[in-house]
């Protein structure tokens, strides 16, 4: 029987909650290997491949490199990753019995990167970019989701064309942004409580009991990450998705591609920033990626 | 909280009589096997009722781990079961390398260094009092570090070295090892060799360990070489009373002369980290130099480089600075 808790005893012979069960570790990594190869098996098993939607005709005005992720974001997604992964390795790694030699200073300093980065991509994608399309949860969101479950259920239901962030991709958001916001509010608190040079160390800043949830809430919200960046990375990697992986790298997505799996009345297509010439990147260049309609 | 009760939690007693029937229990019993070896750490955490292993493993009928041979490389094998005062008596030690036999007899009390052993002098746990009273601290698998608290009792803790535990190593033995360049070695289902400054773990690398021992390990054996044989030594031992305490901090060292140039050098500190402290800067320092009352100041000053006093422990501070200057001026013409 697996243990949710580590739970131990205070000074004053009180039973308190001190953090996450390291069983729990364990059970996403195992949950994570089974999801990856039933996935795996599953897609092959339904035939996919067989019934994706044909392309038959290009619509006219489409350029050959549509623009999809800015320098500026792709900027973010990958320091975000590199401070995300750090966050993981140091986190679990020792736990599985690796010594990582000062691995709470890499650990904390990773999570103010993280920080630094997140807080860097919420003024970016307010100021700059398509904000509410990744976060709204308008009809057509609900509509999009009930689309996909159809068509991952039935062979016959064609693939949703959907905007720029797809059913999935914000369900996948959401779930780092709450992930994310549990680990960087307990995380902060924790580091209170050992030598940065932000805080004066205190550790009695709150109880033992409190100080237990905020740990098991950090432990939690980590677990959770080793199913998100697991999935995440599985996805990206696939032969499948990985028109989209190589989007993040190089910014734009393919004619072939945007007209497969977009639909231009939710996202009009833009030439790529790299088709172009003369033309600004970073944040600039922003403005010029296509904005979304969808649940406008 | 420390919970003193008059009878010791019950444990299967299992003593082994070879090393293999040894590394195979403690195999078998993984982190709940307890290896006994003085006993001089163990039944304090035993009484006290704060370790409670389900296996305790007496290592002391294994004959092959007692005593001190001649190594076939040259050097000395001590087995990890020789006690304190073979060690500070035997001959060869005590004439080619004094200053283990000096550490062993700073050893607490004659009766204790009779019980206790090297092997479990170099792998007894720290004596910070709040983790040793039982408290949940980061080294006892909690959240917090009591004795670096704002108001904590911490004039033995570390001044150095500390990742969240600020307590320190309490051996006398290790420094003098580390100056000699002893190597330990490690048996499990496989036998590991470890330079002795490498034994040794701090807590931001493992904070539940104060060594490489991990469930199922046994430390063996500890071998000498021969290259820092009649060199000369120097240890010194600061504490608070003449004879059975721990040290506040001590220092172990061993200089290669040419003349009255130190040719080689190595230094060790102990009692202001969670692990004994190697200056290797401090030896790059006085390599080639000759021991004059400027290089004594500046090794001194190099020494505490980076070194942060607690709330009550700040005497530590130029305590170790002195006790290294002190090192390096006993080689002084």
């Amino acid at each position: 029987m697996i243990e949710l808790w580590r739970r131990t005893q205070n000074p004053w012979g009180q039973d308190i909650l001190i953090g996450v069960s390291w069983d729990l570790m364990w059970l996403a990594v195992v949950l994570s290997a089974l999801f990856l190869v039933g996935h795996a098996v599953w897609y092959r098993m339904r035939g996919f491949a067989a019934h994706k939607a044909e392309v038959t005709a290009v619509p006219a005005g489409i350029p050959e490199r549509i623009q999809r992720h800015s320098l500026a974001a792709r900027i973010f997604h990958w320091s975000m990753s590199a401070a995300m992964l750090t966050l993981l390795v140091t986190a679990f790694v020792p736990v599985m019995g690796l010594e990582i030699p000062a691995w709470v200073t890499i650990h904390w300093i990773a999570g103010v990167a993280l920080i630094l980065s997140i807080v860097y991509h919420i003024i970016h994608s307010i100021g700059w970019q398509d904000f509410w399309s990744m976060m709204s949860f308008g009809p057509n969101f609900f509509r999009e989701g009930a689309a996909q479950m159809k068509h991952l259920l039935s062979p016959s239901a064609p693939e949703p064309k959907g905007g720029k962030y797809p059913f999935d991709h914000r369900m996948y958001h959401h779930s780092v942004i709450l992930a994310s916001f549990a680990a960087i509010i307990t995380g902060v608190i924790m580091m209170m409580r050992i030598d940065t040079p932000f805080f004066t160390r205190n550790p009695y800043l709150v109880t033992d009991e409190t100080a237990g949830v905020i740990f098991a809430i950090h432990g939690v919200a980590g677990v959770a990450f080793i199913l998100l960046i697991a999935s995440h990375i599985y996805f990206a990697l696939r032969p499948d998705k990985r028109w989209l992986f190589w989007s993040m790298v190089r910014g734009w997505v393919s004619r072939d591609a945007y007209v497969e799996h977009f639909d231009p009345a939710k996202w009009p297509a833009k030439e790529a920033e790299s088709s172009r010439s003369g033309n600004a990147s970073g944040a600039l260049a922003d403005a010029a990626v296509s904005a979304p309609k969808e649940d406008a | 909280m420390a919970n003193m009760k008059d009878m010791i939690a019950p444990f299967d007693l299992v003593q082994p009589t070879t090393i293999e029937d040894a590394v195979d229990i403690l195999k078998d019993a993984g982190d709940e096997a307890w290896v006994l070896a003085g006993g001089l750490d163990t039944f304090d955490w035993l009484k006290d009722r704060i370790k409670r292993p389900r296996v305790v493993v007496d290592i002391g009928a294994i004959e092959e781990i007692r005593g001190i041979r001649e190594a076939e490389a040259g050097g000395l094998e001590i087995g990890a079961m020789t006690t304190l005062t073979e060690v500070a008596n035997h001959q060869r030690i005590r004439s080619e390398f004094g200053v283990l036999a000096t550490a062993a007899e700073h050893v607490a009390t004659p009766q204790i260094r009779n019980q206790g052993t090297l092997g479990g002098n170099v792998s007894q746990d720290t004596r910070c009092w709040y983790y040793r009273s039982g408290w949940p601290c980061y080294r006892a698998g909690g959240n917090v570090c009591y004795a670096s608290a704002p108001l904590a009792m911490n004039r033995e803790h570390c001044i150095m070295g500390r990742s969240r535990c600020v307590a320190v190593n309490p051996s006398d033995t290790a420094p003098a090892l580390i100056a000699l360049d002893a190597r330990m070695v490690v048996q499990s289902p496989r036998r590991r060799l470890y330079d002795a400054e490498d034994y040794f773990v701090g807590p931001s690398v493992d904070i539940e360990r104060m060594t490489v021992l991990e469930p199922g390990d046994l430390l063996t054996q500890i071998y000498v070489p021969d290259f820092w044989a009649n060199s000369n030594f120097y240890f010194e031992k600061v504490r608070d009373r003449g004879s059975w305490d721990f040290q506040l901090v001590s220092v172990a060292a061993a200089f290669r002369m040419s003349g009255n140039t130190i040719e080689d050098a190595r230094i060790a500190v102990n009692g202001v980290a969670p692990y004994p402290v190697r200056l290797d800067a401090v030896e790059r320092l006085v390599r080639g130099e000759a021991s004059t009352e400027q290089l004594q100041n500046a090794a001194g000053d190099l020494a505490i480089q980076g070194a942060r006093a607690l709330r009550h422990n700040d005497y530590k501070i130029p305590m170790m600075r002195n006790l290294v200057r002190r090192a390096v001026r006993s080689v002084a013409a």
